[in-house]
């Protein structure tokens, strides 16, 4: 049975929001809402499914949270945006004085907690909101951890700023947390946010001298099954991981994936009823890391086994001279049966799947460079 | 009162007004008297260390602001730009 779908598509300059059918065949487009604006992340809360929270900034502007509780037609701006305390020109101990220079990720809160969310800063930081989005507080037990300079070194990340990328809350357990960092990869927290642990073991990071470090990874994206929670996908700088609970041992399931391909890539989607299967976009790493499709022939990879072996899809992609690259937020599922999938290229293409990845078709073109697609029900 | 000039992308907070005026002896308490009328709009010119963000520029007159402590007289006037953000 397949439902309307709404794909709520962040772009470095707006955020335009598609919708279908029941059948995901015809789309219609609105927007852009706030024309522009570097938009990295755009979502629909699951709980009441109105209220859209949007991670914001522009080129000249500081960042800041845009909210809608009807759906998208009407905006306000967040009361008290994500932003670190006032310091000195130099922390207690020396570090740098620290501003959000944007939001990165969004996260509605556990579905017991209505009106809590969570936001990921650059530079790091783990921030939460108790009203809605309206308000929001920096988590200390985070971004004032004694280990924070050594987790999220000042000259660490990414070029466009090192992350707090993402944000995982365990469904069956509010308190349980995940979260992801450029620069000091995978945290757990039992207790809410108040204390925070690195879970990295076995996820390589080449880029050091000991390429295994209790921290250090840049874990690009992770999901949990959500029908298992205990099972954790990564898509890691270094290659895509498996990570069973309660083990605290990553497996690097990408080493399954044809050697000609390799398991560098941005972001991974688990299936959203089999916690055996999962797909991912792998993208070209070797010499320079271009991050773009290997050879210039995009294909999604899916597993069905839990990474012991993966497939290729590549039927309506280009067959040559394809150089799509997917970042982080831009790959994601819907719940339908059979499961729907969407991609956002860097060259501004939206591009679809109804049949769990068996045949892609482009439904936008011409678009900014996207840097999130999320889908949600409509 | 000090008059102040604000650029396009200010605009959306101050109802499409290019220039207006604002009570203040420094830079800082100008943007504080800016943001009690139009809330959200300080924070999207000066960051959270009262740094002027970096594709922000402010000047007293001719004179180019860098700290926002800067005193103005009650006939400056302040210009808010927007600056060489990249394409």
């Amino acid at each position: 049975m397949s439902h309307a779908i709404q794909l709520l598509v962040g772009t470095r300059k707006g955020a335009w929001i598609y919708r279908s059918d029941a059948s995901r065949r015809a789309w219609t487009v609105d927007g852009p809402h706030f024309l522009g604006a570097i938009v990295n992340h755009l979502v629909l809360d699951p709980r009441d499914g109105k209220t859209m929270l949007m991670a914001a900034s522009t080129g000249h502007l500081g960042p800041t949270i845009f909210r809608s509780t009807d759906g998208g037609v009407t905006w306000a701006e967040a009361k008290r945006p994500p932003a670190f305390p006032k310091v000195g020109p130099q922390g207690a101990g020396g570090e740098p004085a620290r501003a959000v220079d944007h939001s990165f990720w969004v996260e509605p809160g556990h579905a017991s907690e209505p009106g809590v969310w969570w936001a990921g800063t650059s530079p790091p930081g783990l921030f939460v909101s108790r009203d809605g989005g309206e308000t929001w507080d920096g988590v200390t037990g985070f971004n004032d951890n004694p280990k924070y300079w050594d987790w999220c070194p000042a000259d660490g990340g990414t070029p466009d700023g090192a992350l707090l990328n993402q944000i995982v809350i365990d469904p069956r357990d509010a308190a349980h947390m995940y979260i992801a960092t450029s620069t000091g990869g995978v945290f757990e927290s039992l207790d809410r946010g108040a204390s925070w642990a690195p879970l990295n073991r076995n996820v390589e990071a080449s880029f050091f001298p000991d390429p295994y470090p209790e921290f250090g990874q840049d874990a690009h994206y992770i999901a949990l099954a959500p029908t298992d929670p205990d099972r954790l996908w990564q898509q890691n700088h270094c290659g895509i991981y498996r990570l069973d609970r309660p083990s605290d041992v990553w497996e690097r399931i990408g080493k399954a994936m044809p050697e000609e391909i390799g398991d560098i890539g941005f972001t991974i989607v688990p299936h959203p009823r089999d916690a055996d299967t999962a797909w991912v976009f792998p993208m070209d790493g070797t010499e320079v890391w271009p991050r773009v499709s290997p050879g210039g022939r995009p294909a999604v990879y899916r597993t069905r086994d839990a990474g012991a072996s993966w497939e290729r899809q590549d039927v309506g992609f280009p067959s040559e001279q394809g150089w799509f690259t997917v970042k982080r937020q831009a790959f994601c599922a819907d719940a339908n049966d059979p499961v729907g999938l969407y991609l956002g290229t860097t060259g501004g293409e939206l591009w679809m799947s109804d049949d769990e990845g068996g045949a892609w078709r482009c439904i936008a073109r011409h678009l900014p460079e996207i840097y999130s697609v999320v889908a949600a029900p409509l | 009162m000090p008059r102040v000039s604000l650029p396009s992308q200010l605009q959306s907070y101050s109802g499409g007004l290019s220039r207006t005026e604002a009570p203040g002896d420094t830079v800082a308490a100008v943007l504080d008297a800016l943001d009690a009328r139009w809330p959200g709009i300080r924070f999207r010119v000066i960051d959270e260390q009262d740094r002027i963000r970096r594709h922000m520029r402010i000047y007293v007159g001719p004179d180019r602001v860098l700290d926002i402590a800067r005193a103005v007289r009650e006939d400056d006037e302040v210009l808010l730009f927007g600056a060489l953000s990249g394409g």
